[in-house]
């Protein structure tokens, strides 16, 4: 049977507000699952012309899959949005990829033709599930020293980061850092951030934390506008003495969700959905554990190498900032100056929080909303890494672009 | 000298040192669409939704001092709006109950009707509009509290919402008489005040309350609360309008008030007050006077709290809620065994409802036996018929069907059917001798572990064991027709039963859904001779020479469900009789064979009445073989005789240790008979109405447990 790859597109992103992990954040007695259901439900709710009952799979991201992370997600989400029963569902790991790799995932089924829509997303409830809930490392990869021992502490693999580029120092991670600050402060007066935000109730009955009784989450709980050098200089480096890395310049603990729609172009256009960027070429690649900060940069030179372009073509980056340092060691690696304008204009991880399996979709829906506003742009790329030592890339074409769809 | 709202609910609170207390959360948020801020106050008891959110004084004390707070804030404009929700799955579920049982004095009564309407009036005085988000279970004060808002949005997934005052003997008196029929129309407010309180305590859906107005928007469970603020931002925006349909205050409300009269009338029949007290405020609503109206809402809430007729309720409501759920003297539910197949004796009517109940709420297999192939058939046919109307009414679906009636089986033989039955119930012909040999045979068969028990209305448990090996294992089952509607399961000790096999029969019944009453082995158990005197008495009556018609007016305004005669006509004439031949047998001095109903069943009549012009009428065939005395009675009279028999049975049961206790009597009566919760059975209205102590002596309950404590 001869078969077409079909184009994919990205028809929609939204995500929860982010908060803060712990007993004060605000969404410490809201469920993780409920954060993603009421993404799917915004989704749903924001696109009309989508009849659930043609949804195809429902693949949804979480590192920690336990408690109202487990029971497979992406079956019983769709099941509490009240999506069709006939609405398959299932969940995805990639650790800080989950909500990428949920992407990617349903992009290829799309693509091979087993899709024509999916919802693909991720959430992480960090302060429930703390990183390493439940983990059992096998002893072998200590004792035949298969990875470092730092491996699995992300702060750790950052400050090896550091190393490897003695150039990248404290100094100019926090610069990066007090800029993610300004550009996602100048990001929500502008109103970029908000329009992709699903309110969110939450119930607080700790009177230490605030307020008791049903409120509502708006906006990104982690955000620190106007922090300044000197506020970023005396912060404690705790995965070193005398490191260079701090609760300043990395993402914190955070909770939240982000749900995607992913089609075939020909779907979306038949049913009157929007098509916000269109799929060019992912790749995941593997580096040393120990740095795992390392892993956009072998995974974006292959996505690159796939969609037979050049760092040059990319107009537009979004680039997750797990670490100050993991972004620059990319910017160093590729040429590109720490301030470049093309690179997260709406600020990043280090500003609105870090989530780890919903992150990728939130770079999506910010990378969505640049390309709108910025047709001159043709390609743009989302990147992350990831834990235990990876790297994801997706690259994307703006449909707005005159040139779109065609001959590069 | 002004009292303030905070002074009366502190001095009310004294009253009541047990309150389980609901806080009144206030929490700021700023609204989505830059609406503004935004002040919700949730209520919450701080325990988990098993134990929903109550409004005692205290309680009502602190939403005042929340109010307090957000009207300041009102004022100041720093907030734009104010919204009023529950914990979750819960809105709020009305005033604690407990609180009122405890209120001796009429004012004091009337400082909790009067402590409610002005805390909650206030949610409607703010500088700022307000919104109640009706997210869970709403009932009585927590529907008012909301009513009071300028606007309510309502849960899709929101699975009980009511006024259930009338049916306890209260009115919604917290504004529900006065606002609901402003904010929907006389009719529907009747129809959810009266109507569903009077149809026990039918409750409404999110979605009906949607329909019927009461809410201005509808959003689905899992988002409710966002949508709800969401929509309050749009309404405070302008960018939606809510729009109410014009109340018709012409000639449709004073007919919804007779309406209301109507069913009340039909319901109670003029007994109990509070569904006439709720009909007089509606109607006086018409002219849109809320504060009229609240006024006469706090007076009667007064009278009624003060009346034996809601004390009667209160009591009834906790019998059926409590003592219904764990049954007074149940031995132990570690002693029960497991029963996984249940084998039916008999094949006939009851047998096969009785088959399907086990089937429907056991799921295990089910056997019925017969002395024929075609009885048999015709039993699994029943069942299997009756499954079929659950498919095709779409209560159950095929697969459960399918599953249903592959478990129920027929067979003649019974080592076949019950060699591994663990419980095996009986509905053979009513004869001792009949029981016994179908029960020889069971035990010939069926294992050593297996309970026996028997569907007998009035014959010896005891008796009925006497001639097996295994006495021990064989316990009363008595339903009540119909079996499907009726809740009450007597369960019957025999005098050698055992502790496993009682602990068993409980074990089934509560899996049967059954409300079960452990009962001693004595003539005709409980229901059935109180019924019996009860009757016979009225029988006695109308033989010595009262005529019919006046000896059942006599007894209407206890508000029974239906009067004896026509009660004698559903359980059938020939059963009547037979019951009271048995028990005529066991107390000759108080029971008789009425000679005019032996004539009636002998001619073959299956009532006393026809109903040609569709109201009940004397059958002039009956009226003809009637043979009378000469003592006419009044209804006065006709009632004291009846209701002097029905304390003296009573009193004889409790000597002689039928129940625990006189609650029991009344547990079953309501739940066996369909006795109305306003006479809280009957020994809660026999101690008010003085007979008790006139036939015994005494009270049957103590002050204050079914009425005004001293």
């Amino acid at each position: 049977m001869p078969r077409t790859v079909r184009d994919v597109v990205f028809v929609d992103g939204v995500r929860t507000p982010f908060g803060k992990a712990g007993p004060k954040g605000i969404y410490h007695e809201t469920r993780a699952d409920d954060l993603v259901v009421k993404s799917i439900r915004e989704l749903l709710r924001r696109n009309p012309n989508l009849d659930p009952a043609k949804i195809d799979e429902v693949a949804i991201a979480a590192t920690t899959q336990i408690g109202d992370q487990g029971l497979t997600l992406g079956r019983t989400a769709g099941i509490l949005a009240g999506l069709p029963q006939s609405v398959p569902g299932y969940s995805i790991d990639r650790m800080c990829a989950g909500a990428l790799t949920a992407v990617t995932a349903m992009a290829g089924g799309v693509a091979f033709g087993a899709y024509d829509v999916a919802v693909a997303g991720g959430v992480e409830h960090m302060g429930r599930h703390p990183m390493g809930e439940g983990v059992d490392p096998n002893p072998r990869f200590v004792s035949e020293k298969l990875v470092d021992e730092s491996a699995l502490f992300m702060g750790m693999t950052a400050e090896n980061l550091h190393d490897r580029y003695p150039s990248i120092t404290k100094q100019r991670a926090d610069e990066y850092a007090v800029r993610s600050q300004e550009k996602a402060a100048k990001a929500y007066a502008d109103g970029r951030i908000q329009a992709d935000l699903v309110p969110i109730s939450v119930r607080r009955t700790n009177e230490e934390a605030g307020e008791t009784g049903w409120g509502l989450a708006t906006a990104d709980e982690p955000m620190r506008p106007g922090t300044t050098l000197e506020n970023l200089a005396g912060l404690k480096t705790p995965f070193r003495t005398h490191g260079r890395v701090t609760a300043g310049n990395a993402a914190g603990l955070n909770d939240g969700a982000t749900a995607s729609l992913i089609a075939s172009e020909e779907f979306a256009r038949e049913n009157g959905l929007p098509v916000k960027m269109r799929l060019v070429s992912y790749a995941f690649a593997g580096v040393e554990p120990e740095v795992m900060g390392y892993g956009p940069i072998p995974a974006t030179e292959k996505a690159l190498a796939k969609a037979e372009l050049g760092i040059g073509d990319i107009g537009l980056f979004e680039v997750n900032e797990a670490f100050a340092v993991q972004v620059l060691a990319f910017l160093e690696h590729y040429g590109i100056a720490d301030d470049d304008a093309r690179v997260n204009q709406y600020g990043g991880a280090i500003a609105f929080g870090h989530p780890l399996a919903s992150s990728g979709v939130r770079l999506m829906t910010q990378l969505a909303r640049q390309f709108e506003e910025q047709p001159e742009v043709r390609y743009g790329l989302t990147t992350m890494c990831v834990g235990f030592g990876m790297g994801a890339t997706v690259i994307w074409e703006n449909p707005h672009h005159k040139d779109a769809g065609g001959d590069k | 000298m002004s009292t303030t709202t905070a002074e009366l609910l502190k001095g009310a609170a004294t009253l009541f040192p047990d309150e389980v207390v609901t806080q009144a959360h206030v929490r700021h948020l700023e609204l989505p669409y830059g609406a503004g801020k935004f002040a919700l106050i949730t209520l919450d008891n701080g325990l988990d939704h098993t134990k929903p959110t109550t409004f005692g004084p205290q309680s009502l004390g602190n939403l005042n001092t929340a109010i307090d707070q957000v009207e300041a804030e009102a004022k100041a404009g720093d907030i734009v709006g104010v919204g009023l929700t529950g914990k979750p799955f819960i809105f709020a579920v009305g005033a604690d109950l407990k609180g009122v049982e405890l209120l001796k004095q009429h004012s004091d009564a009337l400082a909790i009707g009067k402590g409610g309407h002005d805390v909650f009036k206030r949610l409607a005085g703010l500088a700022v509009p307000t919104f109640a988000y009706y997210n869970g279970a709403a009932m009585g004060g927590g529907v008012e509290a909301g009513l009071h808002c300028t606007y309510r949005t309502v849960s899709k997934a929101l699975p009980a919402f009511s006024l259930p005052e009338v049916f306890l003997g209260l009115v919604p008196g917290w504004g529900g008489c006065a606002l609901l029929p402003n904010l929907i129309g006389a009719e529907r407010a009747v129809q959810v005040i009266i109507e569903n309180s009077l149809n026990q305590n039918r409750q409404l859906k999110g979605k009906q309350v949607f329909e019927l107005g009461i809410a201005d928007a509808l959003f689905e469970g899992a988002d409710f609360l966002e949508q709800s603020l969401l929509w309050t931002a749009k309404v405070l925006g302008g960018d939606v309008t809510v729009e109410r349909p014009e109340v018709d205050r012409g000639e449709a409300w004073d007919q919804a008030v007779a309406k209301g009269r109507f069913i009340a009338d039909s319901k109670v029949h003029g007994a109990a007050p509070a569904a006439y007290r709720a009909l007089d405020i509606i109607a006086a609503a018409k002219d849109g006077d809320l504060q009229a109206g609240f006024d006469a809402e706090d007076q009667a809430l007064a009278d009624l709290i003060m009346g034996g007729e809601l004390r009667a309720g209160l009591y009834a409501f906790n019998l059926v809620q409590k003592r219904g759920k764990r049954p007074a003297g149940a031995p132990s539910k570690d002693l029960a065994r497991p029963v996984s197949k249940v084998g039916v004796v008999g094949a006939g009517l009851m047998a096969s409802q009785l088959a399907l109940l086990f089937l429907r709420r056991l799921e295990v297999p089910v056997v019925l036996t017969d002395i024929d192939q075609e009885r048999v058939d015709k039993g699994v046919g029943y069942v299997h018929a009756e499954i079929d109307k659950l498919l095709g009414k779409g209560r159950i679906n095929q697969d459960k069907a399918n599953r249903l009636k592959a478990l129920v089986t027929g067979v003649l033989d019974k080592a076949e059917g019950f060699s591994d039955a663990d419980f095996v119930i009986e509905a053979v012909f009513e004869e001792i001798g009949v029981k016994q040999q179908v029960f020889a045979e069971v035990e010939a068969v069926a294992p050593a572990h297996a309970i026996f028990a028997t569907n007998t209305s009035s014959l010896s448990v005891t008796e009925m064991a006497s001639k097996l090996k295994h006495p021990e294992r064989v316990v009363g089952f008595h339903f009540f027709n119909p079996v499907a509607v009726l809740p009450l399961l007597e369960i019957v000790r025999g005098e050698q039963t055992d502790d496993a096999s009682l602990a068993t029969a409980f074990g089934v019944a509560k899996k049967l859904k059954k409300t079960a009453v452990l009962v001693k082995d004595a003539p005709a158990f409980v229901v059935n001779r109180i019924l019996t005197r009860f009757m016979g008495e009225v029988q006695n009556v109308i033989d010595e020479g009262t005529p019919v018609a006046l000896t059942e007016k006599a007894v209407e305004p206890l508000g029974l469900p239906m009067s004896p005669l026509v009660l004698l006509e559903l359980v059938g004439p020939a059963i009547g009789l037979h019951v009271s031949e048995t028990l005529n047998r066991a107390f000759p001095e108080r029971f008789k064979v009425s000679p005019n109903l032996k004539a009636v069943v002998d001619a073959g009549k299956r009532g006393f009445y026809v109903y040609d012009s569709g109201a009940p009428e004397l059958d002039p065939e009956v009226q003809a073989l009637l043979k009378q005395g000469d003592s006419v009675l009044t209804e006065e009279q006709v009632r004291d005789r009846v209701l002097d028999a029905v304390a003296q049975e009573i009193g004889l049961m409790l000597d002689e240790g039928v129940v625990a206790e006189a609650q029991d009597i009344d547990l079953c009566l309501i739940t066996g008979a369909g006795w109305p919760f306003h006479l809280g059975g009957i020994t809660p209205y026999l101690d008010r109405a003085g007979v008790s102590e006139r036939v015994t002596g005494k009270r049957f309950l103590e002050q204050g447990v079914a009425s005004v404590p001293a």
